[in-house]
């Protein structure tokens, strides 16, 4: 235990990274998925194949590929700057790739949601005059989000997990598991102790998540 | 009875009137100039910065040594992990799925923990651990045998190991539910001819779960050979290392990383396609397809997805968000022969 408690300020700050890296980019996946989700369903079918289009490719892209582009590519080839400092820099760098992989997945779930609403629902709104983009914010987007709260902490989870490939070459963010891995590398620590102890840790931040979504879906749940 | 699959296009909105049409015709122009925009934007940008356009950035692909001596080793090192790692998750899969629903305590709690575990943590810090657990473990069993053991864990096997432990713990619940989705009067018939509890899970109950569930399984697979591009971190050299080499080499690293996306893109879409090729034929002899999305703790960001990225008009039962249960209670498909009752 004294491996944890001596080393609780690399635990500590790996995890502060973790949170950070997937709170952010939760947000900007949700927003674009939800975007993608009304182009993927709206009339225009240049939109809806963009869309198609995007999500595919990204989703079949492995995202240690996606981060090492942000990393390589949109960083030290591009040279995009987001910040001053380096451990900002290529935190917001690592965030445009998480976002924009999981957005793709939120986009697959919210749609397989639309799926699920009855027929009836989107003919009583058209029924009553409401335009497209009233009935998507209206009638179907919110039952399609209550329905797949359960996937969506799906995806959420696998987020957290996910954060830990921004450790990558040309981004390091100074996550968990890379904090892990430099007192694997230090030699100093019993290994097993280590990881057992940043294991727990992901299993604190998952767990709760998971029962969270778990009780949220059952009380938003649509009922038919 | 579902939106999108009643009538793609003509049930969030009303088929377009002159008005209309005009408007979608401006939106279509709007997006097109976006996406040109944009493109625009981007090509400039590669330009600009290290001249990725240019046709020497380029050409390296098309030279036969440098797909001998980069991408096609990295490639055979890609789908040789993948294929090691999907044989040992597989059977790890059907041990703690088969496990998890053992009628003792004993081996059904375990099982479960185990399951949970790899589950909750990241597949990376797997690969780190397996990597670095050698030394110690070698010390170890020097200590307690006396013999000098000295265990250094290569990153074909620590990747291997990783991607057996996550893929094999998420087919463990995907052939979970669906041993669960298989109607129960298919596992009483078994019994009540005399069968043993493992004549049942052999004969009876596991050929059919994984008839059910091989979209499931498929996808997961796309997951894996995905998640084997990991292995770049550890220094393993599978294709995603071999085209950062010819990067570095070159000073080509947008052309080299599309070229990367393209090539992992054929295989997972071609992987997809035969999932949802199963998955429709599946239907069609009127067996249950079941999308583990909806099964109860199976995690659904790998397997929800796969099943809302299967868009098979008519054929798909996904309007009710339980079709593992609602589908697994219907025993009256052509060719399940338990499901009907002996006459007389």
């Amino acid at each position: 235990m004294d491996d944890i408690f001596n080393n609780l300020d690399s635990f500590v700050d790996g995890f502060s990274w973790t949170i950070r890296l997937t709170l952010v980019s939760a947000a900007f996946a949700f927003a674009i998925g939800v975007l993608l989700t009304a182009m993927r369903v709206s009339p225009v079918p240049l939109l809806r194949a963009s869309a198609t289009v995007y999500v595919e490719t990204i989703r079949n892209t492995p995202l240690t590929l996606v981060l090492l582009f942000c990393g390589l590519g949109l960083g030290n080839t591009m040279q995009l700057q987001f910040s001053d400092r380096v451990e900002w820099d290529v935190f917001w760098l690592a965030v445009v790739g998480l976002s924009a992989y999981t957005a793709c997945f939120v986009a697959e779930s919210l749609r397989a949601g639309i799926n699920t609403i009855p027929f009836g629902q989107a003919e009583a709104a058209r029924s009553l005059g409401l335009t497209f983009g009233q009935n998507l914010r209206l009638i179907v987007l919110p039952q399609a989000l209550r329905t797949v709260i359960g996937p969506l902490g799906s995806v959420f989870i696998a987020l957290t997990k996910n954060t830990t490939v921004a450790s990558v070459a040309g981004l390091g963010v100074q996550e968990a598991s890379r904090e892990m891995r430099l007192l694997f590398d230090q030699g100093q620590t019993d290994v097993l102790v280590v990881f057992i102890g940043f294991a727990i840790g992901f299993i604190i931040l998952t767990l709760p998540v998971g029962y969270f979504f778990g009780w949220l879906s059952k009380r938003l749940a649509v009922a038919r | 009875m579902n939106l999108l699959q009643q009538s793609q296009a003509s049930v969030l909105f009303d088929a377009p009137g002159p008005k209309a049409r005009a408007r979608y015709t401006v939106y279509s122009v709007i997006t097109i100039a976006a996406l040109i925009a944009l493109l625009a934007w981007v090509v400039i940008q590669f330009d600009r910065r290290g001249d990725q356009w240019a046709a020497e950035k380029w050409t390296p692909f098309l030279q036969p040594e440098t797909w001998t001596a980069f991408i096609l080793p990295g490639m055979a090192n890609t789908l040789g992990a993948a294929a090691v790692a999907t044989v040992f998750a597989l059977v790890f899969g059907v041990i703690f799925g088969i496990g998890r629903l053992s009628d003792h305590a004993w081996v059904r709690v375990p099982a479960g923990m185990v399951v949970e575990f790899f589950r909750a943590i990241p597949l990376l810090m797997l690969i780190f651990f397996t990597m670095a657990i050698g030394g110690p473990l070698g010390q170890a069993l020097t200590f307690v045998f006396a013999v000098p053991f000295r265990i250094v864990v290569d990153p074909f096997t620590a990747v291997v190991i990783g991607l057996t432990l996550y893929n094999g713990s998420v087919l463990a619940e995907i052939f979970r539910a669906g041993i669960n989705a298989v109607p129960k009067g298919q596992s009483e018939a078994a019994y009540s001819l005399g069968m043993r509890k493992s004549q049942v899970m052999r004969l009876v109950l596991l050929p059919q779960a994984v008839t059910t569930m091989m979209p499931a399984i498929i996808m997961q697979l796309v997951v894996l050979l995905k998640d084997s591009a990991l292995g770049y971190i550890v220094a393993f050299p599978e294709m995603l290392r071999a085209f950062t080499l010819i990067a570095t080499g070159e000073q080509n690293v947008i052309p080299a990383a599309m070229v990367c996306a393209v090539i992992y893109i054929a295989i997972n879409l071609s992987l997809t396609r035969l999932a949802i090729w199963l998955e429709r034929r599946n239907a069609r002899r009127g067996r249950a397809t079941a999308h583990v999305g909806a099964a109860p703790g199976v995690d659904a960001a790998v397997a929800a997805v796969p099943a809302a990225s299967v868009p098979t008009p008519s054929v798909q039962p996904d309007d009710t968000p339980e079709p593992v249960d609602r589908d697994g209670t219907d025993p009256a498909g052509p060719d399940a022969p338990g499901g009907g009752r002996p006459a007389g």
